[in-house]
């Protein structure tokens, strides 16, 4: 029984990974997550406490990125920045998908007067651009990390509410969603125990490259001004303030920008690898 | 020897995860202009590639041709490259091909007049006036009434069974010497696929056409080949003349599918299906590929077997004798007829039973009126008893199901089930009954959760209903259903698309019988089945009846099916049941000219039968519900309607044997 999980795993992992750039996008969120996590083990500094003698420095052997215009350092503050970025964007994703799966299966799911509700509300969300939203939603809740998060996470509830009802409209009328009726199952047990599951794989991915999503819209509100309070370390944060002193230690901005991407496409292609491999109907087709 | 088509020793394979798997192996045939030959086979068995392959038509890579030559009036075909010149004129010019999906084939951008003649202006070179001219005097000869105002049509304007029409006179358009028909009518219904291979075959008469016919369907290989070819996972394993074959079968595969299907003519015996699982392509053996399933493989089966000669044209590739098999079958063809004496109380009855849509229009989607899918149907089944419901497709078959279980709104009527009124009752009380009656579904591929395993599948029911207690009780009842079926519970784990076809019919019986139904609805539960595999549902299902007291609800559209299964049978047309009656009444002295054309229409698997019979066409097709005719819903392709007919709905009448018959003239009739 062990040996049998053990190779399911292994398959799993062997067909994950067929494609190289999956390995690589993999490795990215790793170690973007590792960073995070193991911050304080990886950096001699503080990320909040600056050293006159060396304010924006150049990149050397003390300072590996240089420091900023407190005199922190600009790597330490990347780790750091991780744990931020990587919170926002993983409990705000949590919390926009939990309550746009919920609308898009409901409401395509019974139809009628719930329906209608539901995807007039939706396409009010969507004619507004979210980091409107986001802003705007800002301005009433305040700023922190919290708010951010359910900030971030209600802007982007339709995409979830759209997907998942187009999911459900196609899935619910196929033979063994009948079927279930058949057998005399509620509609609770249809809609969660066959319907969902099997509109998991799409949200899976939309999900995973939503997290890139997030944590570019948080470093778009953190440049602007609207999201993390300093002097929490957030990549968004140190690019709105890098580019300022671009030419005196120009990695002080560049680096958490590149940071953004490289986390950004890691999660992306990991997405398209999950989906890969997720999709039963494409399992056993070697 | 010279023919005029000639494919020798055609060899193709294709690329894959696994290396390269061989879809067509060492096969020839030839066809001489005038012939009708037909390729039978399973899917999978490799007859569409072969044809593919010969014209260059698969696509390269993945596939690749390794081996073989095509000759066409001597000339070998296989050394022009698939885009030459050469083969595009070949393609279509000397050689017309006829596709399955009349639906897909067909560009919908284009009006049709513009498809035909663009096949006769460039392999003819004719200009636009005489190709125009052409594709008139086509569409008169495959019989689109009014051709020459029909050729600016769409073909959305068309029905299938004109839609392919269409193709033939596409096909047509050339001139060519031979006609590849891949499945023309396996799209269609009993009655068009009539005309169409009737139209098909006069045509390659009159013209001197090469006519070679892909089918899986015995029973149009009996009635209208002259030879035949026998394929099974990439090889031809018997050839020769079509009465031959079926006379004296050689093959134990070609044996064996003669055996799995039912016949109308014959008096009901239990049919013998092929065991085991067609091939799946790419997984070869070595030696003879049928020996895993053949009853009589010995040591020397191992090593391939050569298309040897038995006799005149008759070839076969098998190591033993077809003396030998004589001997070894057993003689048991007992007839046992199923009688409806002995059966129980009426379990299911339904009356009046409608369904009905809005139709909805204009910008406040105001309801207009009503559009009548199923027209008021009665029936019952007793106990133990299984009633067929036959028709073709749109007859509302499925839909009286789907009203029965009552999933679809628009419903009214009366449905009775165990002495309860069911159709009435809110969907929240209900549930709990719904145990008692399940269904089999058509198409066993969407009807399972593809994401979860067999044993759940199987088992939701038990725990929907409570009907296990605890976790050592369900696993072990299971197993149980699982057995039941014919399947090796330790499957249990895997999910639906790792079983073949059959299978996966197996899970969902099992599913059905899981709770111990009274009645079970099985909507075209062999429709999406091999040959060899139909045979192995329908004993499962006649056997599963026998043990268990089950009661069905049969629906098919292939009446010879729905004969060999059913107690009694209902025939559908147009939302309406215009006979019933038990079954083997309704087939020796069917009374409704549309019964009457149905049976005319089904081809017997046997060439001699085939000789003798009428082949009296019933004219027109299927009319579309939005047309509802206001008296009898047959009365338009009627032979026998009279004004009467038109302008009143006969009802069900009648007779002492239970015998229910809807229509005037036969109502006039007993009345005399």
């Amino acid at each position: 029984m062990k040996n049998e999980t053990n190779s399911k795993v292994k398959k799993f992992v062997k067909k994950l990974f067929k494609r190289k750039i999956v390995i690589f996008a993999a490795f990215l969120v790793v170690f973007f997550v590792i960073t995070a996590i193991f911050a304080p083990l990886l950096t001699p500094y503080d990320p909040y406490k600056g050293d006159f003698r060396a304010v924006l420095a150049k990149p050397g052997r003390a300072h590996w990125l240089g420091t900023d215009e407190t005199g922190r350092d600009v790597l330490t503050r990347i780790f750091y920045g991780a744990r931020t970025s990587l919170m926002i964007g993983v409990v705000s994703v949590m919390i926009s998908a939990c309550i746009g799966v919920l609308l898009g299966l409901i409401s395509a799911y019974y139809g009628g007067i719930i329906n209608l509700v539901i995807s007039r509300f939706v396409d009010v969300m969507m004619s507004l651009p979210s980091l409107m939203i986001a802003l705007a939603l800002g301005m009433v809740i305040g700023r922190g990390t919290f708010s951010l998060m359910v900030i971030l996470g209600i802007s982007t509830i339709p995409t979830y509410t759209r997907m998942m009802a187009g999911q459900v409209l196609s899935i619910k009328n196929r033979d063994y969603v009948i079927a279930e009726k058949v057998m005399g199952a509620t509609n609770g047990r249809i809609l969660l125990k066959h319907i969902l599951p099997n509109c998991f794989s799409p949200i899976l991915v939309l999900l995973t490259s939503n997290i890139g999503m997030t944590i570019l819209a948080e470093s778009s509100l953190s440049f602007l001004g609207m999201g993390i309070t300093p002097p929490t370390a957030s990549w968004g944060a140190m690019v709105s303030q890098g580019s300022a002193k671009l030419l005196i230690n120009p990695v002080y901005g560049i680096a958490p920008g590149i940071c953004v991407c490289l986390l950004v496409y890691g999660f992306n292609v990991l997405g398209d690898g999950l989906r890969d491999v997720l999709d039963p109907r494409l399992r056993g087709s070697l | 020897m010279d023919h005029y088509y000639e494919v020798s020793d055609l060899r193709v394979t294709f690329a894959g995860d696994s290396g390269r798997s061989v879809a067509v192996e060492d096969v020839s045939f030839y066809v001489e202009p005038g012939e009708v030959v037909c390729f039978v086979g399973e899917s999978g068995s490799g007859k569409s590639v072969t044809q593919l392959a010969a014209l260059q038509l698969l696509p390269v890579p993945p596939a690749s041709i390794e081996s073989g030559k095509v000759l066409l009036s001597g000339e070998n075909l296989m050394q022009y490259k698939a885009q030459s010149a050469t083969m595009r004129a070949i393609r279509g010019g000397e050689i017309g091909m006829i596709f399955q999906e009349p639906m897909t084939s067909l560009n919908p951008t284009k009006q049709i007049g513009l498809q035909i003649t663009e096949s006769a202006m460039l392999h003819l070179k004719l200009g636009r006036r005489e190709a125009e001219e052409k594709a008139v005097d086509l569409l008169r000869q495959v019989g689109i009434p009014d051709p020459e105002s029909r050729l600016r049509d769409y073909p959305h304007q068309f029905s299938g069974g004109m839609r392919q029409r269409i193709m033939i006179a596409i096909a047509m358009a050339s001139d060519p010497k031979i006609i590849v028909a891949d499945e023309p009518t396996t799209a269609l219904d009993v009655t068009t696929q009539a005309q169409i291979l009737e139209l098909l075959t006069d045509l390659a008469k009159k013209n001197n056409i090469a006519l070679i016919l892909i089918t899986h369907n015995l029973g149009i290989v009996a009635r209208y080949a002259e030879r035949i070819y026998v394929m099974y996972a990439g090889n031809v394993v018997e050839s020769g003349g079509s009465m031959d074959i079926f006379a004296r079968p050689h093959h134990p595969y070609t044996r064996g599918l003669i055996k799995a299907v039912p016949r109308l003519d014959l008096g009901e015996h239990r049919l013998i299906p092929i065991d085991g699982l067609p091939p799946s392509p790419g997984v070869r053996q070595p030696g003879c590929q049928f020996a895993n399933r053949c009853p009589y493989a010995v040591d020397a089966c191992r090593s391939k077997p050569s298309l040897d000669l038995i006799e005149g044209i008759h070839y076969c590739a098998c190591h033993r004798k077809g003396e030998d098999f004589d001997l070894l079958e057993s003689k048991d063809t007992e007839e046992s007829h199923k009688t409806t004496e002995g059966l129980g109380e009426v379990l299911l009855s339904v009356k009046d039973l409608k369904v009905t849509y809005p139709i909805r229009k204009g910008l406040l989607n105001r309801k207009v009126g009503d559009l009548t899918i199923l027209d008021g149907i009665s029936f019952h089944i007793r106990r133990g008893e299984t009633l067929g419901l036959v028709g073709e497709s749109g007859c509302g078959k499925t839909t009286a199901a789907r009203g029965i279980l009552k999933l679809i709104e628009g419903t009214t009527g009366e449905v009775w089930l165990n002495g309860k009124e069911i159709l009435s009752v809110p969907e929240k009380e209900f549930r709990p009954t719904r145990k008692n009656i399940q269904m089999i579904f058509q198409d066993p591929f969407s009807s399972l959760d593809p994401r979860v395993n067999v044993e759940d599948l199987v088992g939701e029911p038990l725990i929907i209903h409570h009907l296990v207690s605890g976790k050592e009780e369900y696993h072990q009842r299971v197993d149980e259903l699982l057995r039941l079926v014919g399947l090796d519970p330790s499957l249990k784990d895997r999910v639906a698309h790792e079983f073949s076809g059959g299978q996966r019919q197996r899970v969902g019986i099992a599913r059905a019988l899981a709770a111990d139904p009274d009645v079970i609805i099985c909507d075209e539960p062999i429709s999406a089945l091999d040959v060899s595999i139909q045979a192995q549902i329908i004993n499962l299902l006649e056997d599963l009846q026998e043990k268990m007291h089950l009661t069905y609800l049969f629906i098919a559209h292939d009446l010879a099916v729905v004969k060999h299964i059913s107690h009694r049978v209902a025939v559908m047309y147009l939302g309406n049941i215009v006979e019933i009656s038990d079954s083997e009444e309704l087939y020796a002295h069917a009374r409704h000219p549309y019964t009457k054309a149905l049976l005319n229409a089904i081809p017997i698997p046997d060439p001699r039968v085939e000789l003798e019979r009428e082949h009296e066409m019933l004219r027109g097709e299927v009319p579309s519900v939005l047309m509802r005719p206001k008296g009898c819903c047959f009365a338009e392709r009627c032979p026998f309607a009279s004004e009467q007919c038109r302008q009143q709905k006969p009802v069900l009448q009648f007779d002492e044997k239970g015998h229910g018959t809807a229509c005037w003239q036969i109502r006039q009739e007993c009345g005399k």
